[in-house]
């Protein structure tokens, strides 16, 4: 394919982009929003335009499986889920980290049950969060499409060696339909070179692979994990940096958009983001010194970047879609990053907002609502805890 | 019918692909069957093995057993993780991104992480039809964990989970038949076999590789350990299963049953010569041990029957 623009559903996006990253391997089992992606993915092998194995898994537990065998004879390989599907997973989503087995996962985040709900929040990769994988959250199809394809190049890098989830929220992303600007199948080959892994299993060169560790080992085993993903902070940049390069969209592990002089901040993740610059518009024509911090990155979590963005601000407004349940300190995304800030000079204060759960729309309306009293509460010292925003009853 | 090929330890492979030192309980059967599936199938080989003894004594890091490339993942996924492995093998040597060569993908299990936790994983990689062969190792319960009762713990044995007592006696399920549910999956090669019948052994495995598609081997694999019998016995009591009949070695070649051993007239023993001296039976009474006779030899009859249709 030439570079084109297109109107297409995000879904089929991510399935194009991950034809032009000549994966390999593809092992996913239907969940719903993701299906999309592997439905469109199955026909592209069906068809001939991607030389893949299409493997139609019995659970999303052997989809991670066979993606683990897969990464670790060194092949490319991708899977899709999301919620459910993503919490029977979990179990081998971990070992995925520890092995070091490279792989890209679009994940369409969705509601944990129950009660069963199909659409978006963020309580799926929450549930994940200390597993290891780097994690990049995009908020429209571009950022989809690309991300995608960066999320290869990331994971494949010798000095990385780490999967990588791309989040996009379930539905409002999934199923939106956008004009995509797809690159050249040679831009995208050539920014994707495949290469033999190294200590892949082959029987030429016999490797262990997934040992068994004692409690003399393991702690060092532990903080060798820790170090792969800390590790991987400048590589993830580089991948973003050449992307830019090739493409002229450059992306960031934290964003701000109309910043510079602003007082306060509302922080997002996913497709939040696009609303909040609205509304920030909006709020800026009122006189409002406001700006949005979009966080990209959430693994490894960009701290010197992130406390860049916020130092200085009177007041932050962290938008989650998750509930920490009995934590009593606020949301996962805000309870990190009143982590991240304590104890800082030019710390701001933090009020947190969960909204949205369960694809509950959270229109500009309410990003405004939710702006002018965070920040008033903020002015008032209710900075403990967390809103359920829209809660009834 | 192929011809058998490994008839006298002249025609056993020489290299040695499980490497000695391990940490395996004394008389362990099972790592001695480990043993000889890897010289069945030789050096090009990748294993993805469960949790469980086998990876437990093989793979304390720093150190390892393996002389073939192998991978351990967790306990229920060997199956798909070795399908995994051919999948990716198979796509990169199609798009010549490495050099074609005929590789045996072999996922191993015990009894526990075949028929209870790995079973929707397995079925899913037998029916898919992977070319590939599972080797369950069924030492009839979950013996890394203390003897716990598995669905493969026969019928009256006694384990610490299904222990025998004034109300019990021990295990009252009937043996899971894996086998069968293998072979329902209308895969090309299901087998049989013990390490007490090392040959047997080796010529199905050698079958399981020749064989595109999957491929099924179950492996009874005593353990002293968990069966209250003496190191030295293990060999011997696989020899008593199967000349008693309680584990026919047999294989389902296309379709086609086939008895690979029958019992002479000479060798044919009661149960009562396997039960007796195995510590997880003691309890059993005579009317118990008739029981258990007369569902043995239903069973053998039933093979005999398909084995002679042609």
């Amino acid at each position: 394919m030439a570079k084109t623009r297109k109107g297409v559903e995000v879904s089929i996006a991510i399935a194009e982009a991950v034809r032009q990253a000549d994966v390999d391997v593809v092992a996913a089992y239907p969940i719903t929003p993701q299906t999309h992606i592997v439905e469109h993915l199955s026909e592209l092998v069906a068809d001939g335009e991607l030389d893949a194995e299409f493997v139609p898994v019995d659970s999303e537990h052997s989809a991670m499986s066979v993606c683990c065998g897969s990464a670790a004879v060194g092949a490319r390989t991708f899977t899709s889920t999301s919620a459910q599907g993503l919490a029977l997973m979990s179990e081998i989503y971990f070992i995925a980290a520890a092995m070091r087995l490279p792989m890209v996962m679009a994940l369409a985040n969705r509601s944990l049950s129950s009660p069963l709900s199909i659409w978006n929040d963020h309580s799926d990769i929450m549930m994940v969060r200390d597993a290891g994988w780097i994690c990049i959250f995009v908020e429209n199809g571009q950022e989809t499409y690309d991300n995608i394809l960066c999320a290869f190049r990331m994971a494949e890098n010798p000095e990385v060696m780490l999967p990588v989830a791309v989040n996009l929220d379930g539905f409002i992303l999934t199923h939106m339909i956008e004009p995509i600007l797809y690159e050249d199948d040679d831009l995208v080959r050539s920014y994707l070179p495949w290469k033999p892994m190294k200590n892949a299993l082959h029987p030429d060169r016999p490797v262990s692979m997934g040992c068994f560790g004692m409690p003399e080992i393991y702690t060092e085993a532990q903080m060798n994990r820790e170090m792969g993903v800390r590790n991987s902070y400048p590589h993830i940049l580089d991948a973003w940096e050449e992307w830019g390069r090739l493409t002229g969209r450059h992306y960031r592990p934290v964003e701000t958009y109309r910043c510079e002089d602003a007082e306060y901040c509302i922080v997002t993740m996913g497709s939040y983001g696009e609303t909040a610059m609205e509304v920030v518009d909006m709020l800026r024509e009122e006189g409002e010194k406001v700006g949005v911090i979009k966080i990209r990155l959430w693994r490894p979590f960009p701290l010197e970047e992130f406390r860049k963005a916020a130092l200085g601000r009177k007041c932050l407004i962290v938008m989650d879609r998750a509930i920490t349940f009995g934590g009593n300190q606020g949301g996962p995304v805000a309870t990190e990053l009143r982590s991240a800030l304590y104890g800082m000079d030019g710390a701001p204060s933090i009020v947190n907002y969960v909204a949205g759960l369960a694809g509950r729309d959270v229109s500009r309306k309410d990003f405004r609502n939710i702006i002018l009293e965070g920040k008033a509460k903020a002015a008032k010292g209710e900075v403990d805890g967390f809103t359920l925003y829209g809660l009834r009853g | 019918m192929a011809k058998t090929s490994i008839s006298s330890p002249k025609h056993v492979e020489r290299e040695e692909f499980f490497a000695p030192g391990h940490r395996a309980c004394q008389g362990c059967a099972e790592v001695l069957a480990v043993r000889l599936v890897l010289k069945a199938l030789g050096k090009d080989t990748i294993v993805a093995m469960a949790t469980g003894c086998m990876e437990i004594i093989s793979s304390p890091l720093p150190i390892t057993s393996w002389r073939v490339p192998w991978i351990h993942n967790a306990f229920e996924n060997a199956a798909a993780v070795i399908s995994g492995c051919e999948s990716g093998m198979k796509a990169l040597m199609r798009k010549g991104k490495i050099p074609a060569k005929k590789i045996n993908f072999v996922g191993m299990g015990g009894d526990g992480a075949t028929a209870d936790i790995g079973m929707g994983p397995l079925s899913g990689a037998l029916e898919r039809g992977h070319d590939m062969i599972y080797v369950c190792y069924d030492n009839e319960a979950y013996m890394n964990t203390g003897i716990q009762r598995s669905s493969c713990t026969p019928y009256g044995a006694s384990t610490t989970t299904s222990p025998a007592g004034k109300k019990s006696i021990g295990q009252h399920t009937q043996k899971k038949n894996m086998v069968e549910i293998a072979a329902a999956h209308g895969i090309p090669y299901v087998a049989t076999a013990c390490p007490s019948f090392p040959f047997d052994l080796m010529e199905k495995v050698k079958k399981a590789s020749e064989t595109a598609g999957p491929a099924y081997i179950h492996i009874l694999s005593v353990c002293p350990t968990g069966w209250r019998i003496n190191p030295s016995e293990a060999i011997k009591y696989g020899r008593l299963a199967v000349n008693s009949c309680v584990f026919p070695l047999y294989e389902v070649d296309h379709g086609k049953y086939r008895l690979t051993y029958k019992p002479s007239d000479k060798k044919l023993i009661p149960v009562s010569e396997y039960l007796k001296g195995q510590g997880r039976f003691r309890h059993l009474t005579d009317s118990d041990i008739e029981t258990i006779q007369a569902a043995t030899m239903k069973a053998y009859e039933r093979l005999l029957r398909l084995s002679e249709q042609e």
